[in-house]
This record gives C-alpha cells, structure tokens and sequence, in this order.
C-alpha cells in the first residue's frame, strides 16, 4: 500500500510538475539555509566538552574598582590568587593556564626560528579537558612541582619540526632552554575554544603546552590579555607578579554536588578573607562556573548567530507558508479525482494516508536537495570567512544530513496537515456532478 | 470600483489570502531588517581610522639571541628602511587602527578621580608616528626626538607629552576641544601627561569598542625585545617595498625573527571579514526571499484563476473587457499584499526592537519600513502580471462549456 501511495505521489508530481516542483524548491531552500545557520550555530554554541561540562568550574573573583563607571569584573586571575588556589586544596584536579609566546630555534639550518603561540598549565589540563593523544602523554604532576621543561606539542608543530613521526624523547629549544618532548596531541579543536575565551571563542588552539609554573621562571613572553585596576607598586617583574593585574584562567573539576558545594564555600571564604584586607571589593553574586554557564557569562556565541537564526528562521517560515498555500492549491485542484475515489468507497483515512505520504514524499525529495543547497552554503560560509574558521569543523556530518531531511519530511506533513483535512472533506457529490 | 465584490470574494478564501499576506509579512520584516543591518555595517567598515591606510604597512621583528640589541636594532633598520627608495616614512607603534589589538588605559582630568575616568587607546610610537601614519596635526605640535623614552620592563615611566585625538580632547575638555594643548591629563597611575597636539582622527584599534574614536599617542620605546616597524610609501610603491623591506630584515639580522608582514588594506579587510561575509549572506537571504515569495504568489495566483475559468468566462461573455479581468486580478492582488505590508510593518519594528536589544544596533530610520512596504506591493503587482494575463486571455466561448 505504501509503495502504491508512493506511486500516486509521483504521478501527482507529474500532473503539476511546476507546482511541485516549486514546492519541492521552497522547501529546499528553506530548509537548506536553516541547516547552515543550524549548523554554524550548533558548533558555535553547542556543549564543546559534553561529556563533563557539569563537571569543570571556572574561578572568578570580585576584581576590578567599584568606583569606575560601568565597569565589569575581569574573566581571569591574578597571580596571587592562582597561587593561592593551586595550594587551598590539591585533592581536586585542577589547573591555572594561561598563554606565551616564544621563539623555537630548531637543530641545523634547514628551518630559521620561528614564533610560536603556547600554552602554560599544569598536568591535570590534559585529563580535565580530555585532551586527546597521538603520541606519548601529558607531564605528571611532579612536574609541576619540579619545574622540569617538558613540552607537548601540537600536531600541526610536531609536523613542522619533525615531519609527523613520534616525537617524544626528542628536545626543543625554545626561549634559549631545552624542553623534552613528553607528547604530540592529536586534532583538538574544541568550539567554542571554552578553556580560554580571552582572545576570541573561535580562535585556534596553541601549538606547545608546557609546565605553567616555567612561564613565571623563565618569564616568558606572556600573550592572551592582562587587565589591571591598579597599578603595580614597584616595578619590575615581581612588582607585576603582585599586582591587582588579572591574566590566569583556573579551572577545577568537581565530580560530585558535595564536592561542588565545598570548594563554593571554599572559595567564598577565600574571597571573604581577602575582602577584610582590602581587596576583592567589586561585589560577585557567582564565583563559580560551570562549563555552559561560563560560555553564557562571557558571551561566547557572537550575537550575529542569534541575529542570523532569527533571519533562517523567518525564511523558513516563508518556505513553509508557501508550502502550505501551494499544497492547498494542489490537492483542492484533484477534488474531482478525490470525489471518484471517495464515491468508490476510499475511506477518509485512507486518503488522509495517502495525502500525508504524497506531503512527505515532497518534503523528502525537497530535503535531499536542501542537503545540497546546505552544502552549498557551507562552502559559502568558507569562501567568505576563510582562515577566520579553524579548519575542518565546519561540515555536514550524518546528524546534520539526517536533522535535515527528517526536518523538511516532517515540517512539509505539518504545513500540509490543513490542506489534507480540507482534501479529504470534500463533497463528493459536488464533484461527481460536474463529470 | 470593484473594490467590494473583490473583497466579497476574497473572504469565501481566507485562507488563500491569510497565507499570502503572512508571508508577504515576514519577507517584508527579513528585508527590510537585512537592508538596514547591511547598511549599517557598511557604514561602520566605511569609517576611516585616519590613517593613510592605502600606502603603509607593518613588520614585527623579535630578537632572541644573547647579543640581541633591541635600541640599536630598531634604529639601524628604521634607517634603512628610510634609504629605500620609495619610503616616506617610517616609525615605530606599538598597535595599529582596526587590527584588533592594542592596549587600552583610563584618563582623568583632576588626578586620581577614578569615577570620571575615560577609556582611550594608546599607541606607543617614536618620533616620526605621526608623518608615517599620515595623521593630521590640527593643534599644537608634532613629537621630536627630546620627547621619545626608550626604557625596559622593569620601569613603569612614562614620557611626559602626548598627542590626542580630537575626539578624545572633546570628551575630556568639551569646552576647549582643539584649545585643549598645553593640559595635563593623568593616566590610572596618576602620572601626569602633558597634551602637546591635537590629531583630527585616530581609531582605536577595536573597531567594536564603544570609545573607538578616543585614542592617544605616547613616545615610548619599551625594550622588550619585540618593536613594530610601520611604513608609508610613495603611492604605488608599497607592494614592492613590503617584499623589500622583509628581505632585507631577514638578511641584515640573523638573531631575530620577523612576523605579521601585512598593509593596513589587509589588516581592515581581516577585521571586517565578519561583517562582509554576514552583509553578503544577507543578500543571498533577500534574493532567495523575494525568488519564493514572488513564486508563491505565482503559485496561488495560477490555482485560483483555474478555479474560476468558468466565472471569467461567464464576466467576458457578459461583456467585461480583457482589461478589466486583467485589473481585477491586479487589484485583488493589492488588496491581499497591503493587508500583509501592513502586517509586515508591525513585524518589521518588533523585529528591530530585537536587534536593538541583543545587538546593540541603532533603532531603524523611519523611511526603511514604507520603503520596504512599497517594494513589496511591487514585487506582488509583478508577480500577479502574468498569471492575470492568462487570464485575461480566457475565451468567453468558456462559460457555454462545462468544465
């Protein structure tokens, strides 16, 4: 039976076929850029981390001077209270991170030095943030401790400086030291790039990850951005070191609401204490947040998303409208053929059945080609924005492709619900009638 | 008129003429938002920074060997740079307009009153920023060499003497504007800084900041093993001398490494790729809108003259002209497009109301919405033409058949 509908289905097509096939374009159209802005938002503002975002906080604290109009609390912290934080309790893996920049000045002359963008943290980063492997690991925690120059480089610089073979064991200098390679990481993109969103939540990952205490040690170049309230008392390094200057990210994992609920309190006392002597005056209702409510807070998802869903949503709307208004035209215009079937005995639910497969067969072949006017716009969204999208993740994955065409069959069924009813209470008679 | 028999007949099909006129509704809200946004923007990429951003570029060298000489390096390749032919100019910055990078302090009038402080962008330059930049010195006077401090890390000093921009003197003094040389202003450490000329424009180097326009220029050197060489030549010859000027880096020093070769050209179209890339979405957006509302009106317009051949037929054999079929279609297609323009028009500020809020964008000019309403009758008149000429071509011979 269903077969035999399908045949109906096209032999309707065939009867109309610039009305369907109009159709069948409105709701490939529409569908095609809701999926591209579906998609640009689905990788922009989804759950980069799905697995533990509940489960990873964010540390802020009441920085910054009441007295300046409009001012907001800075995202990241200062060095004393990193610090401090690193030792109020280890029982929990955490990590404070930040950025550098430095010169990697490779063995022999075949490649010139040459900058590179990394990243200081400490040896938890990598399990906290599932931080995937292609060659040997992360550092252990001693190494934090110890300050021991270890480095874990990215694919792309393990490419660079060692043609993509297995690095590790092999040594780098960079910033006149000698660092050991402990491991090469495997594609990590995370989007937004939510453990640091201080210099763009699309921007790329860094290229060498190394004990974060050695930032300090060696003072490296530090990169990302540093917002001060107060100036340095002193000058020089340390004087920076101990200054109400912001410019750490610190994370923590906190498996259990037991958990959560002690390192809140934790750090409200924390934050209390400091308050009594003077700091910490900007009032804070949240210290802590988790992963999902980090990306709200700072605005991860760039507004034109909202603006651009928004807009896809009206031009689908549109589509649907039409859909709706040329379904009507359609099956009201075979009344006389519906009158025949009807007048033969046809039940009304056998021709609701067939209408609604007619309406999906039309929303199928409209969604097949929506995945094309989707792709399309994909490669669009890539000529125009370039380099500014790190490469490769935005595409059309089998979740997308399916969303897709189950959204045009069933979205054509809902506009086609109206025009089915209407088709299927004609008066037979009337018709009949009129042959 | 036929104003009311058409309107009699529309209402046998509400359902007809509530889906065109919905849809007439949200095409009209999606394009004239679209519109405004598009011009907005381009409004916004259109602002000069104040530079003379068609002939300079930029470089970054990074020293790293143990016998890097920051001082002596930078003066040695500015001078070199110089001799080339075709320079103009040349100079030091520590950021650059519409790069999106730079640093960022708060000013006050009377020392240390932090609740009138205003934001600026400051640039740390050399001498020569001003010519190399091509900014235009509309009061007091340029830096010399007296004024540059060249200083470590390990200092917070300051060079005594600023230049301002224009914008950021009328926030500060908005009785004196340009009359503002000769103040002294204090950064967030209370140091005092001396206004020593006037610039008529300068951009900050966020071209979303809200304070864009309020930058000033200090004459500082910061040793810290990084400096960015900006360069101004003879028009027409930047292309070449970008080549140059990297190759000549390269040779002269082997304990640095140099970095972000770009023209200002390059820089502002990086910084705008966003905003060009949605205005050029938007269109495709619009094109597509009009394409399949237009057809949809085709659509419907097609079905319901085939639905009332018969009546047509009967109105010519009564003896209505072709030209009267023709305008009755025409108008009834009025009728259903203004009810959705209408419509349209309430959709269309609420939709703004949004914008204004989550994007921060301008309230809509008010000539946008009866702009965009009349478009669309347009666009529904044209789409109507030829299904209504079909049916003015209706032979009245029709009305004796049956079917």
């Amino acid at each position: 039976m269903f077969m035999y509908y399908i045949r109906l289905s096209l032999l309707s097509y065939r009867r109309n076929p610039v009305l369907s096939t109009l159709m069948v374009l409105a709701v490939a159209i529409g569908i095609g850029a809701y999926m591209v802005i579906f998609t640009l938002n689905y990788y922009v503002g989804g759950d980069p981390i799905p697995a533990k975002s509940d489960k990873l906080f964010h540390v802020q604290f009441d920085y910054g001077d009441p007295a300046v109009p409009n001012s907001t609390p800075p995202p990241q912290l200062t060095y004393i209270d990193a610090t401090a934080l690193l030792n109020l309790t280890t029982q929990h893996p955490r990590t404070a991170t930040s950025k550098f920049s430095a010169i990697i000045e490779p063995e022999g002359n075949d490649i010139r030095p040459f900058a590179v963008d990394g990243r200081g943290n400490f040896a938890d980063f990598f399990t906290m943030f599932d931080v995937p492997f292609q060659y040997g690991s992360g550092w252990d925690r001693s190494a934090d401790d110890s300050n021991q120059q270890v480095i874990v480089l990215s694919q792309e610089l393990n490419e660079r400086l060692f043609g993509g073979g297995n690095s590790v064991g092999e040594t780098i200098l960079m910033h006149g030291y000698n660092f050991t390679v402990v491991g090469v990481l495997d594609r990590w993109v995370p989007i937004p790039k939510f453990y640091d969103l201080n210099n763009g939540s699309l921007n790329p990952g860094e290229e060498a990850y190394i004990p974060w205490n050695l930032i300090v040690a060696m003072e490296l170049r530090r990169s990302g951005s540093t917002n001060c309230w107060k100036a340095p008392e002193g000058s020089g390094f340390q004087a920076f070191l101990n200054a109400e200057c912001a410019w750490i990210q610190y994370w923590v994992q906190l498996d259990s609401t037991a958990d959560q609920s002690a390192y809140r309190d934790l750090i409200d006392n924390y934050a209390a204490q400091q308050k009594q002597i003077g700091r910490m005056l900007f009032p804070l209702e949240k210290r802590l947040f988790d992963v999902n409510e980090w990306l709200l807070e700072q605005e991860a998802q760039p507004p034109e998303t909202r603006m651009l869903a928004a807009l896809a949503a009206m031009l689908l709307a549109v589509c649907l409208l039409n859909t709706v208004g040329l379904l009507l035209s359609k099956f009201l215009g075979k009344s006389a053929e519906l009158g025949v079937r009807q007048a033969l005995g046809a039940h009304k639910g056998s021709l609701f059945i067939q209408h609604v497969i007619e309406a999906g067969f039309i929303g199928a072949v409209g969604g097949i080609l929506g995945v094309g006017v989707a792709y399309l716009g994909l490669q669009g969204m890539y000529l125009l924005l370039g380099d500014f999208l790190s490469t490769g993740w935005l595409r059309l994955d089998i979740t997308v492709v399916a969303v897709t065409i189950g959204l045009a069959i069933a979205s054509t069924i809902v506009a086609g619900l109206y025009p089915i009813w209407r088709a299927c209470n004609i008066n037979p008679a009337i018709h009949l009638k009129l042959q | 008129m036929e104003v009311g028999p058409i309107f009699r007949a529309l209402t046998r099909n509400k359902l007809g003429v509530v889906l065109i006129a919905v849809q007439i509704a949200f095409t009209m809200t999606v394009i004239v938002n679209a519109v405004f946004i598009i011009n907005d923007r381009n409004g916004k990429m259109g602002r000069p920074s104040g530079m003379d951003e068609a002939n300079t570029f930029y470089i970054t060298s990074i020293g790293f060997g143990e016998n890097f000489n920051e001082a002596v390096t930078a003066a040695e390749d500015l001078d070199m740079i110089r001799q080339l032919p075709g320079v103009l100019h040349a100079s030091m910055t520590s950021a650059l307009p519409v790069s999106g990078s730079g640093s960022s302090t708060g000013v006050t009038v009377v020392a240390g009153q932090r609740e009138s402080s205003v934001p600026t962008a400051v640039y740390y330059v050399n001498e020569n920023a001003l010519s190399t930049m091509g900014l235009e010195l509309i009061a007091g006077t340029d830096f010399t060499a007296n004024d540059v401090l060249a200083r470590d890390n390990s200092s917070n000093s300051l060079p005594n003497n600023i230049i301002i921009s224009a914008a950021l003197a009328d926030v500060m003094f908005p009785e004196l504007g340009t009359r503002a040389v000769g103040q002294t202003i204090y950064n967030a450490s209370e140091q005092p800084l001396r206004i020593i000329g006037i610039v008529q424009q300068l951009q900050g180097p966020w071209p979303e900041w809200p304070f864009v326009e309020q930058a000033m220029l200090s004459p500082l050197h910061v040793i810290d093993g990084t400096s960015t060489y900006l360069v101004r030549a003879e028009p027409g010859q930047r292309d070449r001398l970008m080549v140059e000027v990297e190759e000549m880096l390269a040779a002269s020093n082997g304990e640095r490494i140099l970095r972000g070769l770009s023209s200002m050209e390059d820089t502002r179209e990086q910084s705008y790729r966003v905003d060009r890339a949605i205005s050029k979405i938007l269109y495709v957006v619009i094109a597509t809108l009009v394409f399949i509302t237009a057809m949809g009106i085709v659509g419907l317009a097609v079905f319901s003259i085939n639905r009332r051949k018969k009546q047509i037929g009967t109105r010519r054999a009564l003896g209505a002209t072709q030209g009267e079929i023709l305008r009755y279609f025409l108008l009834e297609n009025l009728m259903i497009t203004s009810c959705g323009v209408v419509l349209g028009a309430a959709l269309t500020l609420g939709f703004n109301m949004f914008l204004v809020q989550s994007l921060d964008m301008p309230r809509l000019d008010w000539y946008y919405a009866p702009v965009g309403m009349l478009l669309l009758i347009l666009v529904g008149q044209l789409a109507v033409i030829g299904p209504s000429q079909g049916a003015a071509r209706i032979a009245p011979a029709l009305a004796t058949r049956s079917v």
